[in-house]
């Protein structure tokens, strides 16, 4: 979805999504997070695409239930629809600048940038978000979440998280 | 796209046996919550779990919108017979070995199918493979390494994976039973067909055992357990539906 090619009530409701925060990730915003893919306005009818990060991930609902009572909020539409679609895939390369400072400032690190392919050596690279070391060891590519893997700094000796690359 | 109704009941087919599988093998790899032999495997085979029953729901979804029931009955509800999941993956969850090899020759098929269907022309499902594929890259990730640490590991260790693969291989070969809507999937390109699929899946895992000195036993020599696709299963797929349905059973209206 391209923010500048949005009509002006468009605009409105995208920036109220910005508002609207992931369950799991506080201060990611979700048009930050980049699983808002559609923003259509005619009439008075609103409508909003989503795409899930994790086909399983269980914040899926609620993260529709928030948009949905964010945008009847505004109370500009008499018509809201919230859709949760496949038809964009999400890749971790939808994460905005703004995004990914947000996941380092959680203390997770931001997932690498259009990887060429994905494999352990690539997820063993994961530096730090504390110390910035790139000395660091792969526990597990798998986490508290879908979306998380596990790491540990031999340099500053911390476990911590990483948010995987999907493509 | 306009679908006649052969062509939706091939589709439903395939749906079935995709969806029950990612369901049931969702459910047994749940069943290593809490009993992992070290934390972090804990953790993966949940979080497996977790995106294997997240994939059901979504392609008992597209069920759903090419006129079946919704998610939680077609799950909830329905009998062993009437489920079309291979019976490898209703095998109870056994030593972490027998874990592993499932986990590993059955993901390796899954992630071949589903890059395979990312370009299928029955666009709703193909949108799905290509969502399904980066998170089952993962898994994949995690059993080929687990499988070559092992054999590459000690004597034990490198017999009890072989011992596995052997044992477990008429059951891996029955992923790719056959249905009767076969030639309707592959001339409309919606996919290109199980026996096309074991010989990629056969060179494909066959290359990688190889690799670490293990062996995979051939096909010829081979005898499929065949039959799940048909709702015809072993014991033991029963005692776990009556036990994932247990809750539903007592309040199916009950809210969250």
């Amino acid at each position: 979805m391209e923010v500048s090619q949005l009509n002006k009530e468009e605009q409105i409701i995208y920036d109220a999504l910005s508002e609207v925060m992931d369950p799991e990730i506080p201060g990611l915003a979700i048009t930050d997070l980049g699983i808002v893919t559609k923003i259509e306005v005619s009439e008075k009818a609103a409508y909003v695409q989503l795409t899930p990060t994790f086909s399983g991930c269980p914040a899926l609902k609620i993260i529709e239930d928030m948009v949905k009572e964010k945008v009847n909020h505004l109370q500009l539409f008499e018509d809201v629809r919230v859709e949760t679609s496949f038809e964009t895939q999400w890749t971790t390369d939808l994460i905005t600048e703004e995004g990914r400072k947000a996941l380092k400032k959680h203390g997770l690190t931001p997932p690498m940038q259009n990887p060429e392919y994905i494999e352990l050596d690539v997820l063993s690279e994961t530096p730090c978000p504390f110390c910035d070391s790139k000395n660091t060891t792969l526990k597990s590519p798998f986490g508290p979440t879908l979306c998380r893997s596990l790491h540990y700094c031999n340099n500053c000796h911390q476990a911590f998280e990483g948010f995987k690359p999907v493509m | 796209m306009n679908l006649n109704e052969n062509q939706i009941n091939a589709l439903k087919d395939l749906l079935y046996k995709m969806a029950d599988d990612q369901l049931i093998i969702g459910h047994r790899n749940s069943e290593w919550t809490g009993l992992g032999p070290v934390l972090e495997e804990d953790i993966a085979f949940s979080s497996m779990a977790q995106d294997k029953i997240g994939q059901s729901y979504q392609l008992y979804n597209l069920l759903h919108e090419l006129g079946e029931s919704d998610p939680d009955t077609v799950a909830f509800t329905r009998n062993a017979e009437q489920f079309h999941c291979c019976d490898y993956v209703c095998h109870p969850i056994g030593e972490y070995d027998f874990s592993l090899v499932r986990h590993f020759l059955f993901d390796n098929a899954e992630l071949l199918k589903f890059e395979s269907l990312a370009s299928s022309t029955f666009e709703p499902m193909a949108m799905l493979a290509r969502k399904f594929k980066g998170e089952i890259k993962y898994h994949v990730m995690h059993a080929n390494t687990w499988i070559k640490q092992l054999a590459q590991g000690n004597e034990e260790s490198k017999a009890r994976i072989q011992n596995s693969i052997n044992e477990s291989f008429d059951l891996a070969l029955g992923i790719f039973e056959e249905g009767e809507y076969e030639q309707e999937l592959i001339s409309n390109g919606f996919y290109k067909g199980e026996r096309a699929l074991l010989e990629l899946w056969y060179n494909h895992v066959k290359s990688i055992v190889e690799s670490v000195g293990l062996t995979l036993p051939s096909i010829q020599e081979s005898q499929a357990v065949n039959g799940g696709r048909q709702g015809k299963h072993s014991e033991h797929l029963q005692p776990m539906l009556t036990e994932m349905t247990e809750v539903y059973s007592i309040d199916p209206a009950a809210e969250w």
